[in-house]
């Protein structure tokens, strides 16, 4: 009992950083129908500029550096998305093949230039105490990190159905992912749509990389190409555009692929995910496209 | 036609893909009531009402009251007073009608939501309704209601309201298009030609993406010849 317990809350503090990562590439697929590669490089990025802004900081309240980790690594992501949208993807909207491979192109720079930068090497990412301890649930001993990445999850799930559903601008980034030439013919700049849910993808993809570093202990050069492949299956089985169907998607991805790693063997939960997502395509072969 | 015309378009061509829809195709629409777009199927009416928006590749000179906007973006366009009824509809299918009207809402805008809701009094009732599970009339009257929102819009380019729709329903649409056509210009693109006839004064008719006549429906229905060379018409008056 108390191992399906472990895993399962272990499968969703995982399926957070998925949810994390995939809700920002979902809106901006949906709306943009620009596939960025890059995201994970803003994962990246917003990780490491949040530990060097916490070093400084590294013989202080370890919550003060944490929580300063925290709110660089989302501005990180924000204004480096922002820019990326500006500069790079903007003047490529006409030319999908030249979106793929600029994304791509900062996806390789970005960790290119961060190991050049900081090394390959892990870098340990201080913890307020709490975050290093664990809790005692159903007879699991939990780490509390795990706990914290569900709780925020569910914070930006709710933030983000709000932000769409109440806000003009969420308003015209769920016309824009049915039909965003009929926006535009509506006197709507779409634009200024395509750069609010960029950076907001950047936020998230921010956020997601300082969470990660919580959840894993340290930050590193690589994770956020690693975790962009999964991110980029829970937005196609969530349904592309769909907040809420990649917040599902991502639970039951994560959570298949903790236990099948566990009761079957290790790797076969990551190789199970790719079969999920065919399951996914050949069941419904036109995804969800709703927010 | 008026000398200072509403819209104004000079040699407009389009091509979708490979294919070269429009061959200069000019006219001018002057302010006040319905103007007719007619003509054969695949001629390029719809491709005419897209590149005037800026929503198809074309080149051409396109003047709304004077000014130029052919290279504006199409929301650019739009914000010069020009609102869109597509053949399609296109109302946002997982928005409510509510939503849908509030979308096309512009600031610095008088709404007319008592001139929509006089006219659609159903949409109303259906506010919190998802648009997708309307029916195509209702649809249709969302799309209307979408472009008459705007105070400042002058001129509703409407393609095909009618097509795909029951007879009641027909004459529902054909009814609110002669109340907007009091407020706003029209120019209607209709395959129905007893609907274009009621609802239209000018007409132009394109032909293989050019335009083949300019004048009254009034002249074109009446004259068999006419009718039936611009329209192919075995019977001048009738519908298609």
């Amino acid at each position: 009992m108390s191992t399906v317990v472990l895993l399962l809350l272990t499968g969703l503090g995982l399926g957070a950083l998925y949810f994390l990562i995939a809700s920002g590439l979902s809106l901006i697929w949906g709306l943009m129908r620009v596939l960025n590669f890059a995201h994970g490089a803003l994962f990246t990025i917003a990780a490491y500029v949040a530990w060097s802004a916490m070093q400084p900081l590294a013989n202080g309240d370890p919550l003060v550096a944490w929580l300063v980790g925290l709110v660089v690594a989302i501005v990180t992501g924000g204004v480096c998305a922002m820019l990326l949208e500006v500069f790079l993807i903007r003047p490529l909207y006409a030319r999908p093949i030249g979106q793929i491979l600029v994304t791509v192109g900062v996806a390789l720079a970005a960790v290119a230039l961060i190991e050049g930068a900081y090394g390959s090497d892990p870098k340990q990412m201080i913890l307020p105490p709490w975050m290093s301890a664990s809790t005692h649930i159903l007879g699991a001993d939990l780490p509390n990190t795990r706990l914290l990445l569900i709780g925020v999850a569910l914070a930006v799930l709710a933030a983000l159905l709000l932000f769409l559903r109440r806000t003009r601008y969420g308003l015209v980034i769920r016309a824009g992912v049915e039909n965003r030439a009929m926006v535009s013919a509506l006197g709507i700049n779409v634009e200024r749509a395509f750069t609010v849910v960029f950076t907001i993808g950047g936020i998230a993809a921010g956020l997601a990389g300082f969470l990660a570093g919580t959840y894993f202990g340290y930050v590193d050069p690589t994770r956020g190409t690693s975790m962009l492949i999964f991110a980029f299956i829970v937005v196609v089985i969530g349904g592309l555009g769909s907040v809420t169907g990649s917040a599902i998607a991502a639970a039951v991805v994560a959570i298949v692929q903790q236990f099948l790693n566990f009761y079957a063997a290790p790797g076969v939960g990551d190789f199970s995910v790719v079969i999920l997502l065919a399951a996914a395509l050949l069941l419904r072969p036109r995804s969800g496209e709703s927010t | 036609m008026s000398a200072s015309p509403l819209l104004e378009v000079r040699d407009l061509h389009a091509r979708i893909g490979q294919s070269h829809i429009l061959h200069g195709v000019s006219f001018s629409v002057r302010s006040g009531g319905v103007t007719g777009l007619l003509g054969r199927n695949g001629v390029g009416k719809t491709t005419t009402l897209r590149g005037i928006l800026g929503l198809t590749d074309r080149t051409g000179t396109i003047e709304m009251e004077g000014s130029p906007i052919g290279s504006l973006r199409t929301d650019a366009i739009i914000r010069r007073g020009i609102a869109y009824v597509p053949e399609d509809r296109d109302v946002f299918a997982g928005l409510t009608v509510e939503e849908n009207l509030r979308l096309a809402e512009r600031p610095d805008n008088e709404l007319r939501y008592d001139l929509i809701y006089d006219l659609f009094p159903e949409l109303k009732t259906r506010a919190k309704q998802r648009a997708g599970t309307l029916s195509g009339g209702q649809q249709q009257m969302v799309a209307i209601a979408r472009a008459l929102l705007n105070g400042g819009n002058r001129l509703l380019l409407v393609d095909e309201p009618t097509k795909g729709l029951s007879p009641l329903v027909v004459r529902n649409v054909v009814e609110a298009l002669q109340r907007a056509a009091q407020v706003v210009t029209i120019l209607l693109v209709e395959q129905n030609l007893s609907v274009a006839h009621k609802l239209a004064r000018d007409a132009i008719v394109l032909d293989q993406g050019r335009v083949g006549y300019v004048g009254t429906v009034e002249e074109l229905m009446g004259d068999p010849a006419l009718a039936r060379k611009h329209l192919g018409l075995t019977s001048a008056g009738t519908g298609h």
